[in-house]
């Protein structure tokens, strides 16, 4: 933590985005789980993560980044999969 | 305008850059971050917001920790539409001068309270004064931020920490107040309603706001699990729920002419709506019937005169 003396003047942030280097994924209690077999790759997770944490890599679904998700489970409630089989899981974290 | 339909495929927008990074601190399932995030993907400009004090702007900027990768200034919580309305005429001023060349559109989130209450003199301000910004409202429905307490967009009979469900009063005693309908008042070019669960919509919306030359408002529905009382995974289905009640319709105004963009096939009965937020608990015991009633009436009373107003027939 720097001293007020040594902050930029206004205490401007001039690093975008470098809430980065702040991992909020200790605070899930729950982890979603991805089964790829069951995604039709409609990216609803992506739109509706709120910590932008289900990565895409060119227009493809990829696994959960869990640096960041928080466990809140919204991709797992909106997940349509396929044939009625969800394809995210949530599961208890430490078990 | 570029085309909505072909450009906002989830495919095309996944390979554009996050501009609300991850690591903010909003809690657990947060409706607002959806919400910021559809918004600033929709732009087809560069955006500089402001930002009222409230849970977004706390939590997104921490300490020398920003979410933001748009230039982005906090200011207090009366006066985030004055900030970005002297943001705005600077930057008029340097075009003027040929010191800028670059077209720049502005931008200001603000919470309920921030913007229903506190800060609705500096923003009725500069939708009257002109400038060219966009000023989005997210709606959780009450001071969430210093722990839940009622604002003049907490509906009726909902239990906050300053309106207390209990044995003297059933939760709000009044009515919430219909923002988007005095921002419709100025007579500004566009003002619209939106929800995160219809992200085509909302993505609509905030692209035709931003664009647009001269003041526009959007009003966004945003479920927030703390104060709601709900579980942390239902934000996008309570949204949702919210514009199939017609709790929150979506619609907009455009030069004046009101449309209404999604009508349910059959109107759902808001206790859908309520049943899942503790917030309204208290309103399904048999003694508190009449705000119930009371609610739903003032809800099919909005809805009809929005029926009304856009030259449709009501069910």
């Amino acid at each position: 933590m720097k001293k007020w003396n040594e902050l930029v003047p206004g205490a401007v942030v001039l690093e975008a985005g470098s809430s980065l280097k702040f991992k909020t994924g200790s605070w899930r209690a729950f982890r979603p789980v991805w089964k790829e077999d069951n995604c039709i790759q409609c990216l609803k997770c992506w739109m509706f993560c709120p910590d932008m944490s289900v990565t895409v890599n060119d227009g493809k679904r990829g696994d959960f980044n869990y640096d960041y998700c928080k466990g809140c489970g919204i991709c797992a409630l909106e997940c349509p999969g396929k044939k009625g089989n969800t394809a995210i899981v949530m599961e208890e974290e430490g078990k | 305008m570029a085309d909505t339909k072909t450009s906002f495929r989830l495919k095309e927008l996944s390979k554009k850059e996050n501009l609300l990074e991850s690591g903010h601190r909003m809690c657990s399932g947060c409706g607002a971050p959806i919400v910021v995030k559809q918004i600033l993907m929709a732009s087809e400009y560069p955006l500089v917001a402001s930002n009222a004090t409230g849970c977004l702007e706390v939590s997104t900027c921490i300490s020398e920790y920003t979410a933001w990768k748009i230039p982005w200034i906090h200011t207090a919580f009366e006066n985030a539409a004055a900030t970005l309305s002297g943001v705005e005429a600077m930057y008029r001023a340097w075009k003027k001068q040929g010191r800028l060349d670059k077209d720049v559109k502005f931008i200001a989130f603000g919470g309920d309270g921030g913007t229903y209450d506190i800060g609705l003199q500096s923003l009725s301000g500069a939708m009257e004064r002109g400038h060219d910004i966009v000023y989005v409202c997210y709606d959780n429905g009450a001071y969430m931020n210093t722990g839940i307490q009622r604002s003049s967009a907490t509906p009726l009979g909902a239990n906050t920490t300053t309106s207390p469900a209990g044995k003297v009063i059933p939760g709000k005693t009044q009515q919430r107040k219909d923002l988007t309908r005095i921002m419709a008042a100025h007579n500004i070019p566009y003002v619209a309603q939106g929800s995160p669960s219809h992200w085509r919509d909302l993505m609509t919306k905030a692209r035709k706001a931003i664009a647009v030359d001269g003041p526009a408002f959007l009003n966004v529905l945003s479920p927030c699990n703390r104060g709601w009382r709900s579980a942390t995974d239902d934000a996008i289905l309570l949204a949702r729920l919210g514009v199939e009640t017609c709790y929150w319709p979506l619609y907009e105004i455009e030069d004046g002419k009101l449309s209404i963009n999604f009508k349910p096939k059959e109107k759902k009965s808001l206790e859908e709506f309520m049943k899942p937020q503790g917030r309204f608990k208290h309103l399904f015991a048999p003694e508190n019937a009449s705000v119930l009633a009371e609610l739903q009436a003032g809800i099919d009373r909005e809805w009809n005169r929005l029926l009304a107003e856009a030259g449709e027939e009501s069910k």
